[in-house]
């Protein structure tokens, strides 16, 4: 039964069938790698050696190689951190919340939005060792007996805080993907031509064997795990926050961090999953299973979280100006109007103007429309990050101690880094992984799928377009 | 019964018991003897039983060379075999001693760890320095550890013996011809005894001193006043109103030390009831901002062409005389001035930093006709330290270039670099026969002699100095002599025939001349336990009538300009590198100095008008060329500086000093001139083009002002403290929903207990004079590394003790942006700024890994061994006191200092851990010291006693400014000085974010009239409502 809504449009548009599904899926996993693929994958490679020789450097002679002093100690790298983190936020938004609360669109997205998610939390995380003074006792922020007798973490610490959350996050996310995963891994085993494709898919397919048992599992799974990190969505960020909120520095003690931090991660976070499916869309002719529906979808969700963003700006300086605090107005208008009021205005074209453009229909449904004002958005929150940490330290409470900071070559380079490590990391994925859930697409594909004509319904694209009977009536 | 157990034999030979079996029957495994062996089948062949062990040798070679490379490297600690009486290992040896290089001199006491010198500090027994121990005496300790001082004496470039060149050089000065012996100021009068033996044996010699920062017009003058040349004593304790005239007497002029310890003796105020509540009021008319001019109450910026006016028109306006105009603002402070002296008629004090005999006799007359001889300065009891003869050294350096000397000897002092002639001096230097060098390095003069008779630091030598009449000190070593060097005295005598002992020597010259009386012995040992010998002073002196006005009149209306239009160049001395003779000393290399908080390098200050019309802005590298001399150095905009003027500082540029100081800023000494055979610093008038290179300079601290900030900076003017206690104190409140309340009243903190001490600091803010003494006292205490002028310049210096340089600002309270702009002849704070040891410490609560923690004494305290460097805790530290390695700043050829060479390193104080490469430091509140007082008392059984224990800081501050004390113990000092300040002018730095700090400050208070009407920015700000509610 192919039972479509005529109110809802399409999700999926061109007729597919369930073979056509797997076939579109599967075929650039299967295949050879495409030149394009090639040609990514390459420059990303080069990049994250690029980025490694420059990381080597930084930790061979020291932190010093980077451009920061006795009163801005933390710039590009926690900017970084941060940035990524929030980018990190919406892969499990879209497959958890998304899910709650029963978002069929999600289900074109939301495996490369998790596997997004991983990698960019993997790349936050590179930053987090990556600034420590000394990374090879970076262990000693965990909670594990050492030979130090009783000593243990720091409770109070926000860092310690951040190690929990996002070290959970990140296993939250990883087991969510992968669970998802493993039906169309078994897709992929069962259609693989050679011995070593199978035995590595079917390995990892962990005996997937598509009984009603399974299935009712995963589900059960799928839901549980969804509950488990929806409140990890709002967590993470939270804590993140708190690195900052706790703190005594004028313009990072903010009670409003977390909701803002938040919203600016779902923000940044569905900026770069319409970044990297824009480009897998027309890469992997994947136009049909990711529609201007999604994308205008993922645009209000932009609108919404930049607004909220803009509000939580407002308010800030409204809050510093009615406390009446010397220092906190001094540091919202050293902010506005200090030596880096250029990045405070960049941050506030970035990320509170741009994305109010997409009250406009026709450019929150253009392709071109949409990729430049995600890069605009995720610039903007890079910004936002930069503004918070660097022009609340460089001056804050004694006028001494103020201080200007000015990027190396280093904090450049391995800032590069982590877009090398990203950027192969996901090219690695979108060959060798299913871009796309097969699984839950299908799911979704009787309901909200745009209905073809009832002969050639059934009949796999590929069939249709080889032959001319089909298309002849296709037309 | 027979053995019936079976026989096994291992062979034949066994069962016939050959001979050869017999033989080797004990070895278990018999004997190898290789059969096969040949001559020429060698290990690498690799066959027969060869190749095992060709395997074996290659197995143990890969085995050996991998444990080699995991190996670390051992370092010995080699215990005593014998141990040496008196010295206990880790127990710290202390020495009195004496710092007298070039006239500025410190009594002292050595500390030696294991044989080392590792610290120096004041003795408080010298009535002369007091326990005052400048910067720079402070930094001598390193240059003992200088790895490029020789090792032995040289002839021309070559290494030589001692008896090649002794007996080259005695038959040298055998031949006879004029021999002369240059020095520094010498404080020695055992030392002037050797070379009067010397001169003895070779009737041909003269001696010649010189000074850089001369003091030979005030020796001239005196002469001419009162027939004595001589150095007054100076008591500015005794004067209520003090008048200084481009002299920097806290700073660099005569004994800035013993001046700074008066000075703030008659500053000192408390709060208590019927405490002090006056203190002396200071007119400073000078051309550069200096550290004397900065504690200032009246400043005014006067040029150099007008000095000798301004001294007139202060002796016209006080006897009553008319005098021209110097400018409006200049003729209102002199009124002023003028009117307060003569109202402190007896208690007053005028001096000139001038070395213009003309002005000094003008000064000496205003001292006259205000009573000050007798009262404020003692011609009684005169000073030497200095007794540098400008004219001789001329006459010397003519005489080299005339041909006329056959030997010369230098002795503690490098003329070809220093001195304003040296260029000629170097010329001339090749035509003496004999040059000989004291000097303990190859520097500008002592590597155009012919031989370096390297005379041993301080620290390793014998000595004495009599730096006031009547004032002896001794000088020991503290350390066997590290290299093959030899004292300058013994090498006098040696060359001179006689007994090269110059311990001997000087035992006996003290029995002779110093101590009399039959016990010898004892008052010898005790001398040299004390490190000084005083006889006391005659009953202070007076003086007659003041000789020679007139002409001094008639000499200074000819000599200076009350209105000079051009651009006037002016040479003054920095208190961190004096005169430059310490130049490779890293630690005063980047010791900033107080007020420009510049370091490694000297640059053209300039007013911010004269900046504006010129065009030019700080750090762009500018021309000064005058007389068709130039120099290129950067530029330092410089409020207070006078318009019209630039100054630059001498001490730079060396070429021969070694790594750290070589090419360091430019050598600025051949500018000065000769005026009347006299050095003036006063370059000229000269012009100053823009190159269009810029360079930036190393400053600590780039933001001058204090925006305004009360809970930072706290002062108010004596008339108003008069009347409360409280003036200038800022009370920050918070509106809660239960009312307005103190910030300290509502806290998320349970606090600390604090059962058994808590140790805390209070800064006087009124006494600190700037000097930054304790920056390098620290800095030796607590093995603070150095970082080279471009992490200056990344804001990276580790120094664990600042002292923040504020400027007034002239703007309204509200305007932000304005308050960055400093006043142009600004009031300046100085503000000592240590880790606060917060109670409520934001440190520790963010540090992950609890390498921050509480101690139960107060103490913010820090596990390097912990530490993971997330360097969150010096974010959220408010003061921004902690410091991050960013570097491994040991055993790296990038930071090559004395942390970089084996020898540099015997400067480490054993007790403090060096820190190690992605780690935070901080002050520690010299917790080894704490510590090391706890256990010595309670060995004894019983509790510290006040002043037992000092932090570097407080102990090496002049002027008490620091006191340090357990605030538990109501009857140290600190807790008395709290409670009388309590409801006074104690505060703690940022009071509404209640971080509880343990360090106290008391509020600056100026002597300046209360009613002015030029309110400044911080005045303006007081009666502002502000802050946090």
């Amino acid at each position: 039964m192919h039972v479509t809504s005529p109110v809802r449009t399409p999700l999926v548009t061109g007729g597919k069938t369930y073979a056509d599904v797997t076939e579109d899926i599967c075929k650039q996993v299967e295949g050879k790698p495409t030149k394009e693929w090639k040609i990514a994958f390459a420059i990303s490679v080069v990049v994250l050696l690029y980025g490694t020789c420059c990381l080597f450097w930084t930790w061979w002679e020291g932190l010093g190689v980077w451009g920061l002093n006795k009163t801005v100690g933390w710039a590009w790298d926690i900017t970084n951190f941060v940035w990524w983190v929030g980018i990190g936020h919406a892969g499990t938004l879209i497959s958890a919340i998304l899910l709650l609360f029963r978002q069929k669109w999600r289900t074109s997205i939301n495996r490369a939005a998790e596997a997004m998610t991983i990698f960019a939390v993997i790349c936050a995380a590179s930053f987090i060792l990556m600034h420590m003074g000394r990374p090879w006792m970076a262990h000693w922020a965990l909670p594990l007996p050492n030979t130090f007798g009783s000593l243990w973490v720091n409770f109070n610490s926000p860092l310690v805080w951040d190690v929990f959350a996002i070290s959970t996050y990140f296993s939250v996310s990883c087991l969510f993907w992968y669970v998802g995963l493993v039906p169309d891994l078994a897709t992929i085993r069962d259609r693989a031509q050679n011995k070593v494709s199978k035995y590595i898919y079917g390995t990892l397919a962990m005996g997937w064997n598509g009984s009603a048992k399974t299935w009712a599992r995963y589900e059960y799974i799928s839901l549980i795990l969804a509950g488990l990190s929806t409140p990890l969505v709002l967590s993470v960020h939270t804590i993140v926050s708190m690195d900052f909120a706790t703190s005594v520095i004028p313009g990072w003690h903010t009670t409003i961090f977390p909701p803002y931090f938040v919203a600016g991660a779902i923000f940044s976070g569905f900026a770069m999953v319409q970044n990297l499916m824009l480009i897998a869309r027309v890469v992997y002719k994947l136009e049909d299973y990711i529609t201007f529906e999604h994308i205008e979808m993922m645009n209000k969700i932009i609108t919404l979280t930049g607004s909220i963003v803009g509000v939580a700006y407002l308010t800030e300086f409204f809050i510093a100006w009615y406390s009446g605090v010397e220092y906190e107005s001094y540091a919202f208008i050293n902010r506005a109007t200090g030596p880096y009021w250029w990045a405070y205005w960049a941050m506030m074209t970035c990320n509170v103007i741009s994305p109010q453009l997409f009250w406009s229909r026709s450019l929150r449904r253009s392709v071109k429309w949409t990729f430049f004002i995600s890069v605009i958005v995720n610039i903007g929150m890079w910004f936002e990050r930069f503004v918070i940490i660097v022009t609340s330290l460089h001056r804050d409470y004694i006028p001494s101690s103020w201080a200007m900071f000015s990027p190396t070559m280093f904090d450049i380079g391995d800032y590069i880094f982590s877009f090398g490590l990203f950027g192969t990391l996901f090219l690695l994925f979108s060959k060798y992984l299913p871009v796309i859930n097969m699984a839950e697409v299908k799911g979704v594909l009787r309901t909200t799928s745009e209905q073809l004509p009832k002969k050639i319904a059934g009949v796999s694209k590929a069939d249709r377009l080889a032959s001319p009977a089909y298309k002849k009536d296709a037309e | 019964m027979e053995n019936q157990t079976k026989r096994y034999w291992k062979g034949l030979e066994e069962l016939r018991n050959d001979e050869t079996f017999v033989k080797n029957a004990h070895n278990e495994f018999g004997s190898f003897e290789p059969t096969n062996s040949s001559e020429n089948k060698s290990i690498v062949d690799g066959i027969g039983s060869d190749r095992r062990d060709f395997l074996k040798v290659l197995g143990f070679g890969v085995a050996a060379v991998s444990l080699a490379a995991c190996e670390a490297p051992i370092r010995k600690a080699v215990p005593y075999l014998n141990k040496p009486v008196d010295t206990f290992p880790t127990i710290a040896d202390w020495y009195a001693s004496t710092y007298a290089e070039g006239g500025d001199y410190a009594s002292i006491l050595v500390k030696t760890r294991e044989g080392r010198p590792v610290k120096i500090e004041g003795n408080k027994q010298s009535s002369v320095s007091r326990g005052g121990v400048s910067a720079r005496a402070h930094a001598s300790l390193l240059a003992l550890y200088d790895i490029e001082k020789l090792k032995g004496p040289k002839k021309g470039d070559a290494d030589a013996d001692w008896d090649v060149i002794d007996k080259e050089i005695s038959a040298q000065l055998a031949k006879g011809g004029q021999i002369r012996i240059v020095s520094s100021t010498i404080l020695s009068p055992s030392t002037k005894a050797v070379i009067g033996d010397f001169a003895a044996k070779y009737p041909t010699t003269k001696h010649i001193s010189y000074d850089v920062n001369s003091a030979s017009g005030l020796i001239k003058a005196n002469a001419e006043s009162f027939g004595k040349a001589i150095l007054p004593s100076y008591d500015f304790s005794k004067a209520k109103v003090i008048v200084g005239l481009s002299c920097d007497f806290l700073g660099t002029w005569v004994a800035p030390d013993a001046f700074s310890t008066q000075y703030a003796k008659g500053r000192k105020i408390s709060s208590a009831k019927g405490g002090n509540k006056s203190m002396s009021r200071h007119f400073q008319f000078e051309t550069t901002l200096s550290l004397t001019g900065s504690n200032a109450d009246y400043r005014t910026a006067i040029k150099p062409s007008q000095e000798g006016l301004v001294a007139l028109a202060l002796y016209n306006k006080i006897t009553g005389n008319g005098s021209a105009s110097l400018g409006a603002e200049v003729d209102k402070m002199l009124d002023k001035a003028a009117k307060e002296l003569k109202a402190a008629q007896g208690a007053s004090l005028v001096v000139s930093g001038s070395n213009d005999a003309s002005v000094q006799v003008v000064v000496n007359a205003i001292n006259q006709t205000l009573g000050s001889y007798g009262a404020t300065i003692d011609l009684g009891t005169p000073a030497y330290f200095r007794q540098g003869d400008d004219a001789a050294m001329n006459t010397l350096i003519d005489e080299v270039k005339g041909g006329s000397v056959s030997a010369v000897i230098f002795y503690g002092c490098n003329p070809v670099y220093d001195h304003p002639r040296g260029a000629e001096l170097k010329e001339g230097l090749s035509k003496v026969a004999l040059s000989v060098s004291f000097a303990d390095r190859a520097d500008e003069t002592s590597s155009l002699c012919k031989y370096i008779a390297p005379a041993p630091h301080y620290l390793e030598s014998w000595g004495d100095a009599q730096p006031v009449a009547g004032f002896y000190s001794l000088q020991q070593p503290a350390i066997s002599l590290i290299y093959k060097t030899r004292q300058a005295q013994s090498s006098l005598l040696k060359w001179a025939g006689l007994n090269s002992d110059f311990y001997a020597y000087l035992r006996n010259y003290w029995k002779a001349n110093v101590i009399g009386g039959a016990d010898f012995e004892n008052a010898w040992t005790k001398a040299l336990h004390d490190g000084v010998y005083e006889k006391g002073a005659v009953a202070a002196s007076g003086a007659g009538t003041v000789a020679g006005v007139e002409a001094a009149v008639a000499a200074i209306n000819g000599a200076y300009k009350a209105n000079a239009s051009g651009l006037e160049v002016v040479l003054y001395e920095k208190v961190g590198m004096g005169t430059g003779a310490l130049a490779n000393n890293p630690w005063l290399q980047e010791f900033p100095d107080p007020i420009t908080k510049a370091c490694w390098d000297n640059y053209a200050c300039v007013s911010q008008k004269t900046a504006k019309e010129l065009g030019i802005a700080q750090d762009d590298v500018v021309k000064v060329e005058i007389k068709g001399k130039s120099v290129e150095l950067p530029v330092v905009i410089q409020p207070g500086q006078a318009n019209g003027t630039v100054a630059i500082a001498i001490g730079y540029g060396r070429e021969k000093a070694g790594k750290a100081g070589n090419g360091v800023g430019v050598n600025v000494y051949p500018l000065a001139q000769l005026k009347g055979g006299a050095v003036s610093f006063s370059a000229g008038e000269g012009t100053l083009t823009k190159t269009g290179d810029t360079h930036k300079v190393a400053q600590t601290q780039t933001h001058d002002t204090v925006m305004a900030r009360k809970s930072v900076l706290q002062e108010a003017r004596l008339g108003e403290y008069q009347k409360d206690s409280k003036a200038g104190r800022y009370f920050p409140h918070v509106v809660t929903s239960e009312g307005v309340k103190a910030p300290g009243e509502i806290s998320l903190w349970n606090g600390y207990e604090k059962p058994n001490h808590s140790w805390g600091l209070a800064i006087d803010l009124n006494s600190c004079t700037g000097c930054g003494a304790c920056v390098i006292s620290c800095q030796a205490e607590n093995n603070v590394s150095v970082v080279g002028r471009q992490e200056v310049i990344n804001r990276r210096e580790m120094h664990w003790i600042r002292i923040d340089r504020y400027y007034s600002s002239d703007a309204p309270v509200d305007d932000l942006s304005g308050l960055e702009v400093a006043s142009e002849n600004p009031e300046v704070t100085f503000q000592p700024l240590m880790c606060q040891h917060c109670g409520n410490a934001p440190c520790e609560t963010v540090c992950p890994v609890l390498a921050t923690t509480h101690s139960t004494e107060g103490l913010n305290q820090m596990a390097y061994n912990r530490c993971v460097g997330t360097r969150y805790c010096a974010n959220n530290c408010p003061y921004k006191v902690r410091r991050f390695n960013w570097f491994k700043y040991f055993d790296n050829d990038k930071f090559d200092y004395h942390f970089n060479n084996d020898l540099g390193k015997m400067v480490i104080n054993p007790d403090v851990t060096v820190r190690s490469r992605g780690v935070i430091e901080k002050c520690s509140m010299c917790v080894q010291r704490i510590q090391e007082g706890k256990l010595n008392a309670k060995k004894e059984r019983r509790r510290p006693i006040d002043g037992e224990i000092e932090v570097a800081c407080s102990q090496s501050c002049p002027t008490e400014a620091i006191v340090f004390g357990d605030m538990n113990d109501p009857s140290s000092r600190i807790s008395k000085l709290l409670a009388e300040e309590k409801e006074g002018r104690a505060f703690q730095m940022l009071d509404e974010i209640n971080v509880k700090p343990q360090i106290s400050y008391l509020t600056k208070i100026r002597n300046k009239d209360v009613d002015t009407s030029k309110a400044t920015a911080h005045e303006g700000h007081q009666h502002a409502e502000h802050g946090g509610h």
